[in-house]
């Protein structure tokens, strides 16, 4: 952690507990919500403040939306290519299952 | 496979199918059987990580599915419905396992200060998730990062994000708060985040 950074931080940390203003923690409890359509307008507001005045917060949600769409598209990817073979005696089994049911 | 994908043209169709079955004999029955077994056994794997109780589950849905196709009204396509029957039926083997249990999360997640402010270091994303997953290794990487996550965690996620449940519909079957479900799914993100933080700066080449 460099000096410029810790001295940022204890200006954000300021600025941040400001009226109409979240802190980063309080920006990390929204994000769900914001993402889901579910803030409230005026939350919405100091959110969309946020962001615009954090540089770190802003990367983070970033790299988090990133990161989401990164993992649905590898396991949406990964259900088309790789199926497992057809496991032959499961196959017995469940239509032996299916007479004795 | 987006569950909105489905649309009500293949549903009637779908309702064809099913009544097939009913009456079918055992030879279309087993073709039904061969179509799909392999989605569904890659489904139950996906969420117990473990091949042969994930069969067992299959085998049991699949019980389910020809007892109940009298029930299947069309409401979404048949391959839904079967899939929410696998989901189930995996969750029960999971909650009988006794997988289900919170576990610690905490070191995946995001830090602060004392004044609230954020102290991981962050970056600017560059690569799009499609460029990301030209690469083999990057799809692995995410495969590893989720089997990572406490099952706790990685089944909310699963079942929201990757399978499309409701939020309500993720807290009936896992039998939590829709608070609770939506504290640990954007935990369950944010600590994914975290293990996909070396391919998202690129740090994992392709
Ligand atoms: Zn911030």
């Amino acid at each position: 952690m460099t000096r410029s950074n810790s001295l940022r931080r204890r200006l954000h940390g300021r600025m941040f507990s400001l009226p109409g203003m979240i802190t980063c923690n309080e920006f990390e409890d929204f994000i769900l919500a914001y993402l889901d359509d579910e803030l409230p307008r005026s939350k919405r507001r100091v959110f969309d403040w946020h962001i615009r005045l954090c540089k770190e917060c802003r990367e983070y949600l970033a790299a988090y939306i990133a990161s989401l769409e990164l993992t649905k598209k590898a396991l949406a990817t990964d259900e088309a290519a790789s199926l497992p073979d057809v496991p032959d005696d499961l196959v017995t089994a469940v239509m032996e299952a299916r007479k004795a049911s | 496979m987006s569950l909105q994908d489905d649309n009500i043209a293949d549903h009637a169709s779908d309702l064809d199918t099913a009544s097939a079955l009913q009456k079918g004999d055992d030879a279309s029955a087993e073709t039904f059987v061969r179509e799909n077994i392999r989605w569904m056994v890659h489904t139950a794997e996906r969420i117990l990580k473990e091949r042969s109780a994930a069969e067992d589950s299959v085998q049991a849905a699949f019980v389910k599915i020809f007892r109940s196709l009298d029930s299947f009204r069309g409401e979404s396509s048949l391959r839904t419905w079967m899939r929410r029957i696998v989901v189930n039926q995996a969750l029960m083997v999971l909650r009988k396992q006794e997988r289900l249990r919170e576990t610690s999360i905490e070191p995946l997640l995001p830090s602060f200060d004392g004044n609230g402010c954020r102290l991981d270091e962050t970056w600017l994303v560059k690569d799009t998730p499609e460029s990301l997953l030209a690469s083999a290794q990057i799809s692995q990487a995410v495969m590893t990062a989720i089997d990572k996550l406490p099952d706790a965690y990685r089944l909310v996620l699963l079942l929201r994000d990757i399978e499309e449940y409701s939020t309500s519909q993720v807290a009936h079957l896992l039998e939590l708060s829709e608070s609770n479900v939506k504290v640990r799914l954007h935990r369950a993100r944010a600590a994914l985040k975290k293990l996909l933080d070396p391919v998202l700066a690129g740090e994992i080449s392709q």
